[in-house]
């Protein structure tokens, strides 16, 4: 097995500009006066609505049910009265389903729904139902809903439980303030899925430049808690689930796999703290921290943001400077960039970042094998055959001997490229042609 | 409120890059050369000016010629061409008349380059492409060598420099031989005064050069191959600067010693043929430090996964030794690099990387 020094091979270092926000305290942002609420915001199936126009609903109340067990339940993040249930545009372009309320200005905005369930006597079964009821997905950015990772395959023994306190994208802050401000939440999330797992080890891998949280964590941790903070190698992209496997436990995730294939789950940090502060009261995800920055904003910094809120008045509370350019929902990495200021914050969105114009852009040229993005591909890929083969649409070839459908998107490759060729922008092109052929060769 | 009216722009992740770019890289390449283009001329003279300026100002010329063909933009701004025109310079003879330089020069862009779609795209080095095609076309020209550091060298050229267009070099043997008895009035007595280099010497003399000289470039050769010192300090530059890939000229001289130190050790045992020469001449002598550290390693034209690129090293390492060993010519780097440029999409279609997980190293 390679070594482990709690790095991995390969990967960038860009430059982090956390320090933005990173001395910034989580600030509450005030309400909205309209909230849209997406029946999909996570991955699989999308919820079904429990309210219709004209209902009043109180903060924290269920406003739609899990389809399924691939599925989640929507809180109402206000109380407020529901104004239509309709199609609105989403982050990533297709219209979805999407709850709209008006939030009642003079509320008080107490959460009402609490259930004070009794941690102690739980069993693995119970829990794993409260955090499907909870609404909870991986808010590190997948939107995976945390409950199904809570059920591996049988034939996975899981055995370790893993915390990720990475937050390798640079300009993103949130996890890093949720571990300094709210470490005992972080723990007693850890403590509860363990219990839902039904093991006993837990690690908190965090990069080395927030040594800090480090030792705010590890200053709460009691003597049998079994849990462990490990500092690794500030190196993006450190926060991809199977590079700190690698870097916590030396343990490596086959391709197509699942890290319970290894016997590890993994759970954002900020997933955690939530959990801890939400299952013993029985409450839902309504709001989350969002990292609020950019070259571009006027007060950056971390807010706690109902979900639903509008990214349009988000804007406007954090205050534009005239060279705006671009909007950045997620990390300047792997997020995306936004055409309508009409979308909503989602469960999912751990920043989002207003950019100036690049100053310096370089124009597009013809790849001269550099090997740079070998060198910076972090599942060893070789994306510079893999852009050849994009470009003469050879997406199948991709696929089969090139292992396209291992790429998860980091964007090191196109990150270092000298060319400036888009080549994540060719994969996910790939990608989804290939999907739709095989989906049209099955039908 | 209507101050906010921002109309987002779009774009694919990652939003944010290095900020390198393939211009950058070649500008360093560029810079990388010019100590060796600098010391060329101090060894060599005027003629070794004029022959740069010569390859050079032809590339870009045919760069030009064949992008407007193409109704393309003109490509000559990303620096690749200039660096073909100093590479092919720098391995052509002091003396070579300059009307062949050109020749070499459009060959080198035309057949090497432009015909293969430009930059990228080539599979050869295309300095190397020129410059096999005036090896075929002008056999005694290009191996018609001056010593170095002649007395005049700043004042007048080489006589077969300026040879007019489609004639016969001007032979030098007089001109020499005047030189020669310039400077030894003035006690400046030079080794092995004649032009042979090193390697002819060597091959079909059994005359050994000391490698020490080797090093330092006080010997005849091409223009930018005879120190050894400086080309091995412009490829750690670059090397350093992650613009050259360390392990080809490693590789290289891997390939070579692994060769010539058994045959110089034991070779009067091995084979039929005594006195193999020091590994230490076999590395510093001729081309093969400019070639395993500036051609080789040429980005374009040389493999990119670890594994093709040791074999690829390795081969032209082992291959330069044979040809000098073995075959007909005293010279083989150029061949060898040729030959294993065209192995390169073999070398890769064998060799792909190992996905992170499938246990492969």
């Amino acid at each position: 097995m390679l070594s482990s020094e709690n790095t991995f091979l390969h990967g960038i270092h860009p430059p982090d500009f956390k320090a933005l926000t990173c001395d910034l305290p989580i600030q509450r942002l005030p309400f909205a006066p309209q909230l849209l609420i997406p029946l999909s915001q996570h991955a699989g199936k999308p919820s079904i609505s429990l309210v219709k126009a004209g209902d009043e609903v109180v903060r924290g109340q269920p406003i739609a049910k899990a389809d399924g067990f691939f599925s989640v339940p929507q809180h109402a993040p206000a109380s407020g009265r529901i104004k239509s249930i309709q199609l609105m545009p989403s982050a990533r372009g297709p219209k979805v389903e999407t709850i709209i309320m008006e939030v009642f200005a003079a509320d008080t905005q107490e959460q009402g729904y609490d259930f004070k369930h009794d941690m102690q006597d739980t069993n693995s079964e119970q829990l794993i139902q409260y955090v499907q009821d909870s609404g909870m997905v991986g808010l590190g950015g997948a939107a995976f809903p945390t409950h199904v990772k809570l059920k591996p395959p049988p034939e996975h023994q899981v055995d370790t439980l893993v915390a990720n306190g990475c937050e390798c994208e640079p300009y993103l802050t949130c996890d890093h303030r949720l571990m300094l401000e709210q470490p005992d939440n972080l723990l007693k999330g850890i403590r509860l899925l363990k219990k839902a797992l039904q093991i006993d080890k837990a690690i908190i891998g965090i990069e080395d430049n927030k040594l800090d949280a480090v030792e705010v964590i590890q200053k709460h941790i009691k003597s049998d808690d079994q849990i462990e903070v490990k500092a690794v190698k500030t190196k993006y992209p450190q926060g991809a689930e199977k590079m700190l496997i690698h870097a916590l436990l030396g343990r490596d995730v086959p391709p197509g796999n699942f890290p319970s294939s290894v016997g590890v789950s993994v759970f954002n940090v900020g997933t955690l703290t939530q959990l801890g502060e939400l299952l013993p009261l029985g409450r839902g995800v309504i709001e989350r921290v969002v990292t609020v920055s950019g070259n571009a904003v006027q007060r950056p910094g971390n807010y706690l943001v109902p979900i639903g809120t509008p990214i349009d008045f988000l804007l406007k509370y954090v205050g534009l400077e005239d060279k705006a350019y671009e909007v950045i929902l997620g990390g300047p990495m792997m997020g995306m960039s936004i055409a309508s200021l009409d979308v909503p914050v989602t469960k999912a969105m751990s920043g989002m970042l207003v950019m100036q114009k690049q100053s310096q852009q370089h124009p597009i040229q013809p790849c001269i094998r550099c090997g740079y993005c070998l060198d910076a591909c972090p599942m060893m890929l070789n994306p510079s055959i893999l852009g050849l083969l994009a470009r003469s649409g050879d997406y199948e070839q991709m696929q089969k001997y090139y292992h396209l459908n291992d790429c998860f998107e980091c964007g090191c490759c196109t990150y270092v490229c000298p060319a400036q060729i888009p080549l994540i922008q060719y994969f996910r092109i790939a990608k989804s042609s290939n999907l739709n052929n095989r989906q049209k060769s099955t039908t | 409120m209507s101050k906010f009216k921002l109309i987002p722009n779009l774009s694919s992740s990652p939003h944010v890059r290095l900020g390198i770019s393939v211009n950058q890289i070649m500008y360093q390449v560029i810079y990388a050369l010019l100590p060796i283009c600098a010391y060329a001329i101090y060894a060599f003279g005027l003629s070794v000016l004029l022959l740069i300026v010569c390859c050079v100002i032809v590339s870009i010329l045919t760069e030009s010629l064949f992008c407007k063909l193409a109704r393309k933009s003109n490509t000559i701004a990303d620096g690749s061409v200039i660096i073909t025109g100093i590479l092919l310079a720098l391995c052509l003879p002091p003396g070579f008349p300059l009307w062949m330089a050109a020749v070499a020069a459009f060959i080198s862009v035309a057949l090497g380059k432009v015909l293969f779609g430009g930059l990228g795209y080539n599979v050869f080095n295309p300095a190397l492409v020129g410059r096999a095609f005036v090896q075929a076309a002008f056999p005694s020209a290009i191996v018609t060598w001056t010593p170095p550091f002649l007395s005049g060298r700043f004042t007048e050229l080489i006589p077969s420099t300026m040879t007019m267009p489609f004639m016969k070099p001007i032979a030098i043997d007089n001109w020499l031989s005047i030189k020669q008895t310039a400077m030894q009035s003035t006690a400046q007595v030079v080794d092995a005064f004649t032009g042979a280099t090193p390697l002819a010497l060597q091959k079909f003399e059994q005359i050994p050069t000391p490698w020490q000289d080797l090093l330092s470039g006080t010997v005849a050769g091409s223009s930018g191959e005879t120190s050894a010192i400086i080309i091995v300090l412009c490829g750690l530059y670059l090397a350093v600067k992650k613009m050259l890939d360390w392990r080809i000229p490693v590789g290289v001289i891997l390939g070579a010693l692994c060769l010539s130190l058994p045959l110089w050790l034991w070779g009067d045992v091995l084979t039929d043929q005594p006195n193999y020469p020091n590994p230490l001449f076999v590395l510093f002598s001729g081309g093969l430090m400019l070639g395993a550290v500036f051609m080789a390693s040429d980005m374009v034209s040389s493999p990119l996964t670890s594994r093709a690129v040791w074999i690829y090293a390795i081969f032209i390492g082992v291959l330069t030794v044979l040809i000098r060993f073995f075959g007909g010519l005293n010279e083989g780097v150029m061949y060898a690099i040729l030959l294993a440029n065209a192995l390169v999409p073999l070398l890769s279609s064998i060799s792909g990387t190992s996905v992170f997980g499938s246990g492969k190293k």
